[in-house]
């Protein structure tokens, strides 16, 4: 079964991906990173669907997609909305939630 | 009129609203309202005297179900009322069939009629219900009711138009004559009701009024002082009155009806234990609203109040209470203390030692209503020791005559101070007996009764109480009794010889020696007058036909006892160890002989002992009087020194002092402890442990934010290392637990 | 007539006061008077629906049971219904607030607190109404918590806004502490919900907040812990709402700051809030669980008679006084209620009303006090007799009242509380309840004193130097029309006792069934 192939290259990707949100500056980088981890969640599903032979994880797979588009574009907005405020993307300078 | 009794209190309570609402607009400030509405009371009170006359000579035949069915609907409280009434029928009947068995009377020499006794009148209309069942509220008409409405009203009439003159010009006039109103109501309510919740609402009332009377002249603050005083002593003696008054209500099966109640104590349907606690509990309340030693406190101090209050409320009418609330319930506390067959009981040493501590203060007062307040106590000892005794009728017929002859005493002292508006004897008296011929007169009648020198008022009801004493209760009487008593009869003859002496002889002092005496108008003598008529004759009234005077024939002899004293099953009945003394001659000779050395003491002392010489010093005049007595007497010389002595000097001062500052000063104490105790919860506890609590739990919630906002760094990065961080630690848990 | 108030006569009771609310928010807020006008003719509304209820109300045996019964779906998912009625128990206590609110809008007439704003404090009075008749009304246990925390709000800004100087701390405290409460309750409310049966609605088996049902029910085949437990928790909401000893902290500071008619408002009617709940729901829902804390409520009730009293005794302010002898009154109720017989309950819905009554008049006069001298510090008031003699003849009225004089009302909430703890219902601890028996008939030296001291200080005596020679004026034409209604009251109840005794016994009698203690 070539399912644990598929489970380690979803894990790394979510790894790559975690690491991206943690740790870039630029906020496009993050929401690009935020992709990632979607995907690896896709590909985790798609993988466990077709191991137990439903079609179910595909279709949130599909869900994720169109989820993650949306996202994509909310993100973009607000990162385009920071960059009107504060002249760049660099999130470390975006702290007004500080408690 | 016996049907409709319940009027008399409501027309009082009417005046109350009406002078209140219009009395200062009206020329006389409103106290011709209270006028017309007490003598109306009065005139009805007579007429339901009239009433109870014609029932006791006629006594209805008992109808079933007639006589005390109630008004209004009969509900559940009702039929069980019913079946009360049907048991007390039953017994009276019994009473009747059994008439030999229930021999062993002592002097029973009445006729036939009263063992059938004469069924009370009552009417009651539901009040309020509960659990199903209504209480009723309701008025009960018998010998004792009968002669307490007529008591109050006369007093209370004669005190109102005594005041009419006494208080003119006063700053509140209206609202004097408005509280009057508002006393005499409650009293009336509280003589007739029939259910000891009833007497509860009367007994507080009373005891407001007397709180306002008492602080009537309140900018003073000795005024509102004694009134709060007053006021709370009887709150204190009203803890044992709620608690007495439930522990009966329990006893007695779910009944506040007093009928009720005595019926089932007589008839041994209630545990005597309750009992006993029931009746200890209300000798508590009795102690308070009757001065009795060691609640008396109170007592002396209420004379802060205008004096027409302190004859009506303070002498002749609220303090008797007490001894009302006895005399009610008297099935519950007979059988309570086992009165017929013991020699010594909580009441009757109560009374007794009352009477003496009473009386021995009486000697240090300067005040001449302190005096008689004192006296006041002392009296109120014999009425409660004669009913400790057993002697019913003696200590209602006290009642009675010390009712006119003290309000007599009372009103007395306020036509003497009416002008120079004191009352020291020593300062500011002395000397009046020519001036005011007419309050001398009066005051020495009124003496007369009160020391008990036949054939005034008191002495027939004083020896009543003494050959009670003698011959009631277990075997051998009650002995102690009869000796403080006998004492008792000489301290009081002793200390009024030295407040006439005081205030009527030797040279007119202080105030009455610059202002221009004269005898008061009208208004003031005739109330005088009348009491005085009251206290030579009212004596009459139950002269008894047994012993040296059973010449006396049956018609006039024993009427008060005949009429008053119930007979019945919610009245203790010979079954029960209740009966009636004989006269004694002998007891008679020696109480009076002995009240008499008590003014023969007291005359000597003053009037002897003072002599031409001029000693005003009290140890000179002692040894002057000694002197005197050493040549004129002989034998009296150890009386005077030895009794009179040292019970002018050492006891009484000890008493006072014991008085003053043990009694008084716990009663104090209390009061700042507990003010005090008060501060200290309030401060440490209320407001320092408590509150602590309740703010730590606001600060702990404060601090713990102010920390953890420390983490909030507004930078979304920093979230998501806590969210993904938190992520595996819950991912690492579930993979320890899975595996 | 009779068919609609049968039929809305509880909803309509209960919602007019939030349409006059809802009137005077479209109003401007210049236009004061009219405002005025708007707010005390909706509480006159009310208060004509309440007469019409009070008369049209079955009296006698049918007073047991639910009357102007509505019961309609409200949130059919959980089975939550809006069920509204009215019986004997509930009856003194609406026609108690129906009453209230307008004296207290006629008492601030001409005299609203800094910062004045009548459209808000008005319409907050308003809503204020809602909730707590709602609270006596509904008969559905999520309703009544809606009513229950609705009545929080408006009181919280009333006492925050228009209060005295410590005004947000008291108005915090007041708020957490009671809403603490209610955490605790709605804990218990759901947990009822889930543990008891289901019944049918149309057709359908469902668990049910319905307060009839649950009463039915009462605690049938729950265990004996459990049922002691949820008691556990209604017993936290209501008793911090009442307030009982330990719980009574945020009432002294409340009343202190509050304004005077957020003061008469708390007094005469909030505190009744938790006693009502104790005897509506917890009690008869859960008998058990009353058994088992019956001897707690009245230790702590009896501490508190006591407590309260000593309390009042170091009182420097004559509205704090007052405030704790709220604590020592409440104590009697509470303890009429720990006793579970007829006798304990009907005195305590006596007492609540009394005490409403007599404790309304108290901070209505402290609060008339408060406006002529600007202090309320007890020792620099002395002589108000004569500066203001009728004010300080009321007074003495009020205090005679709310230290049990028989013949006023307030006899009739103490005396049988104090009757009833001798006999408890069966299964209680005798000795114990007689030990608060005597207790609470010493509490009674206590209310003579502290009240008979605060009356001695204040009015009796001469002006203190300070105030000897500035006018002080007496009672003014609100203060009468608002007052003498609670005076009449006062005496006619304590006259004559049945008016509430007869209204409140069939359906304490009914309510206590589950208890099987008689009377």
């Amino acid at each position: 079964m070539l399912l644990n192939q598929f489970l380690i290259l979803a894990a790394v990707l979510f790894c790559i991906g975690v690491y991206g949100v943690i740790s870039r500056r630029n906020g496009v980088l993050v929401l690009m990173s935020v992709e990632l981890i979607l995907n690896s969640v896709n590909i985790n599903l798609v993988a466990f669907s077709a191991m137990t032979g439903t079609v179910s994880g595909q279709v949130f797979a599909l869900f994720v997609i169109a989820v993650a588009a949306a996202e994509v574009g909310v993100g973009l907005a607000i990162v385009l909305a920071i960059f009107r405020t504060h002249r760049t993307v660099d999130i470390d300078h975006v702290d007004t939630m500080k408690g | 009129m016996l049907e409709h009794a319940w009027i008399i209190p409501l027309i009082p309570a009417v005046s109350f609203v009406l002078i209140l609402a219009i009395g200062k607009k009206l020329p006389r400030g409103g106290s011709e309202i209270g006028i017309a509405s007490v003598a109306i009371c009065f005139v009805l009170a007579l007429a339901v005297g009239a009433g109870w006359v014609s029932r006791v000579n006629n006594p209805p035949v008992i109808e079933p179900g007639h006589e005390l069915v109630l008004q209004g609907e009969l509900g559940a409280a009702a039929s069980e009322r019913m079946a009360a009434t049907a048991a007390e029928e039953g017994d009276q009947q019994a009473t009747a069939t059994e008439g030999a068995a229930t021999g062993g009377d002592i002097a029973d020499t009445d006729g036939e009629a009263e063992h059938h006794g004469t069924p009370p009148v009552q009417r009651s209309v539901s009040w309020l219900s509960n659990g199903g069942v209504d209480i009723n509220a309701g008025f009960l008409i018998d010998g004792l009711a009968t002669l307490m409405l007529i008591v109050v009203t006369f007093v209370s009439l004669l005190v109102h138009i005594f005041s009419t003159d006494y208080v003119a010009g006063d700053r509140r006039y209206t609202h004097f004559f408005a509280f009057l109103s508002l006393f005499t109501a409650s009293m009336l309510f509280f003589v007739i009701s029939d259910n000891t919740l009833q007497m509860i609402v009367g007994w507080e009332l009373v005891g407001l009024c007397s709180f306002a009377l008492i602080g009537h002249w309140w900018e003073e603050k000795a005024n509102s002082d004694a009134a709060l005083k007053a006021f709370l002593v009887n709150r204190v003696g009203d803890v044992g009155l709620l608690c007495g008054m439930i522990v009966l209500y329990f006893a007695a099966g779910r009944t506040f009806d007093t009928l009720t109640l005595n019926t089932l104590a007589n008839a041994g349907e209630i545990r005597h234990l309750l009992l006993l606690v029931g009746s200890l509990s209300l000798m508590t309340a009795v102690m308070s609203k009757s001065g009795q030693f060691i609640l008396h406190t109170w007592l002396p101090d209420a004379m802060a109040g205008p004096t027409p209050v302190s004859a009506l409320i303070h002498a002749a009418t609220m303090v008797v209470a007490g001894v009302y609330m006895i005399a009610r319930l008297y099935g519950v506390f007979f059988n309570g203390l086992s009165i017929g067959t013991s020699n010594i009981n909580i009441m009757a040493i109560i009374g007794a030692v009352t009477l003496i501590f009473g009386g021995l203060l009486a000697f240090v007062q300067s005040d001449i209503k302190k005096v008689l307040a004192y006296s006041t106590v002392s009296q109120l000892g014999y009425m409660v020791m004669a009913l400790g005794v057993g002697a019913w009728t003696a200590g209602i017929f006290h009642l009675f005559t010390h009712a006119i002859f003290k309000a007599c005493l009372f009103l007395g002292a306020g036509s003497l101070a009416h002008h120079i508006h004191s009352f020291e004897m020593k300062d500011d008296m002395g000397g009046l007996r020519k001036v005011m011929p007419w309050t001398y007169r009066t005051f020495m009648v009124a003496t007369a009764a009160l020391v008990a020198i036949p054939p005034f008022a008191g002495f027939w009801s004083k020896d009543e109480i003494l050959v009670g004493a003698q011959q009631l209760g277990g075997d051998g009487g009650y002995p102690l009794m009869l000796v403080m008593g006998t004492l008792g009869a000489a301290l009081t003859g002793a200390y009024m010889t030295r407040a006439i002496w005081y205030v009527f002889f030797g040279e007119r002092r202080g105030a009455s020696a610059t202002h221009d005496m004269h005898e008061n108008g009208p208004r003031i003598v005739i109330p005088l007058v009348l009491l005085a008529v009251g206290a030579t004759f009212a004596g009459f009234t139950n002269i008894p036909n047994t012993g040296a005077l059973s010449f006396v024939p049956d018609g006039l002899a024993m009427r008060f006892e005949h009429f008053v004293e119930p007979v019945g099953a919610y009245f203790p009945s010979a079954a029960n160890g209740f009966g009636h003394p004989n006269f004694n001659i002998g007891i008679a000779i020696v109480s009076t002989l002995v009240g008499l050395a008590g003014v023969a003491g007291a005359y000597l002392w003053y009037w002897k002992g003072l002599g031409p010489q001029g000693i005003t010093e009290r140890n000179k005049f002692a040894r002057a009087g000694y002197v005197v007595l050493d040549k004129k007497y002989g034998l009296d010389i150890l009386y005077v020194d030895v009794i009179a002595g040292s019970v002018k000097g050492p006891i009484a001062r000890a008493a006072n002092w014991f008085h003053e500052n043990v009694i008084d000063g716990v009663v104090d104490f209390v009061g700042t402890g507990l003010r005090d105790t008060g501060g200290w919860i309030y401060k440490y506890i209320d407001q320092g442990a408590i509150d602590t609590v309740v703010n730590s739990a606001g600060a702990a919630a404060d601090g713990s934010g102010e920390v953890l906002r420390k983490t909030q760094t507004g930078k979304v990065q920093a979230y998501g290392a806590y969210f993904f961080l938190g992520a595996a630690v819950l991912a690492a848990i579930l993979i320890v637990i899975a595996s | 007539m009779k068919d609609l108030l049968n039929g809305w006569g509880a909803t309509a009771v209960v919602f007019l006061p939030l349409v006059g609310a809802a009137v005077m928010l479209l109003i401007p807020k210049s236009e004061e008077t009219l405002h005025k006008v708007v707010a005390l003719a909706t509480s006159l509304v009310v208060l004509a629906v309440g007469v019409a209820l009070v008369a049209d109300f079955e009296y006698g045996d049918k007073a047991a049971g639910m009357q102007f019964l509505q019961d309609k779906t409200w949130i059919e998912i959980i089975n939550s219904r809006y069920i509204m009625g009215i019986d004997g128990i509930s009856l003194p206590l609406i026609a108690l607030t129906v009453l209230m609110v307008p004296l207290v809008i006629i008492y601030s007439w001409n005299h609203f607190p800094e910062p004045h704003d009548p459209k808000s404090f008005l319409a907050l009075l308003l809503l204020l109404q809602t909730g707590m008749i709602g609270c006596f009304v509904a008969q559905d246990l999520l309703l009544f918590f809606v009513f229950f925390e609705l009545v929080l709000l408006p009181m919280y800004f009333m006492i925050g806004v228009w209060g005295g100087d410590d005004r947000k701390y008291a108005s915090l405290k007041f708020f957490l502490y009671t809403a603490f409460g209610s955490a605790l309750m709605i804990v218990a409310i759901l947990a009822t919900y889930f543990l008891s049966p289901k019944v049918n609605i149309d057709g359908e088996l469902m668990h049910t907040f319905s307060m009839i049902e649950l009463t039915k029910w009462g605690g049938a085949g729950l265990a004996r812990t459990t049922a002691i437990l949820i008691f556990g928790g209604f017993f936290m909401g209501f008793g911090i709402k009442v307030p009982m000893f330990p719980f009574h902290t945020w009432l002294p500071d409340a009343h202190t700051q509050a304004p005077t008619q957020g003061s008469v408002i708390l007094a005469a009617v909030m505190l009744k809030l938790g006693t009502y709940g104790f005897v509506r729901i917890a009690i008869p829902i859960l008998p058990e669980g009353a058994q088992w804390w019956a001897p707690v409520i009245g230790g702590l009730a009896a501490i508190g008679i006591i407590y309260g009293a000593l309390g009042c005794l170091a009182q420097t302010d004559m509205k704090r006084l007052i405030a704790f002898s709220s604590v020592a009154h409440m104590g009697y109720v509470m303890l009429g209620i720990s006793t579970l017989t007829s006798w304990g309950i009907n005195a305590a819905i006596f007492g609540m009303v009394a005490h409403g009554l007599i404790t309304g008049l108290l901070f209505f006069i402290a609060g008339s006090v408060k406006d002529r001298y600007h202090t309320l510090e007890i020792k620099r008031l002395s002589g108000l007799l004569i500066k203001a003699p009728r004010l300080g003849w009321l007074l003495a009225f009020a205090c005679m009242a709310s230290l049990g004089l028989p013949g006023l009302a307030g006899f009739w909430g103490e005396f049988p509380a104090v009757l009833a703890a001798y006999s408890p219902a069966a299964g209680l601890n005798i000795e114990l309840f007689r030990v608060y028996m005597v207790v609470g008939a010493i509490g009674t030296v206590f209310a003579a004193s502290y009240l008979l001291w605060l009356l001695q200080r204040v009015a009796f005596g001469t002006p203190t130097e300070e105030f000897e020679n500035e006018p002080i004026e007496d009672m003014h034409l609100t203060d009468y029309l608002a007052w003498s209604p609670l005076v009449l009251l006062i005496v006619v109840l304590g006259i004559y006792p049945n008016l509430l005794f007869k209204i409140t016994d069939p359906a304490v009698v009914q309510s206590l069934s589950a208890i099987g203690s008689g009377s």
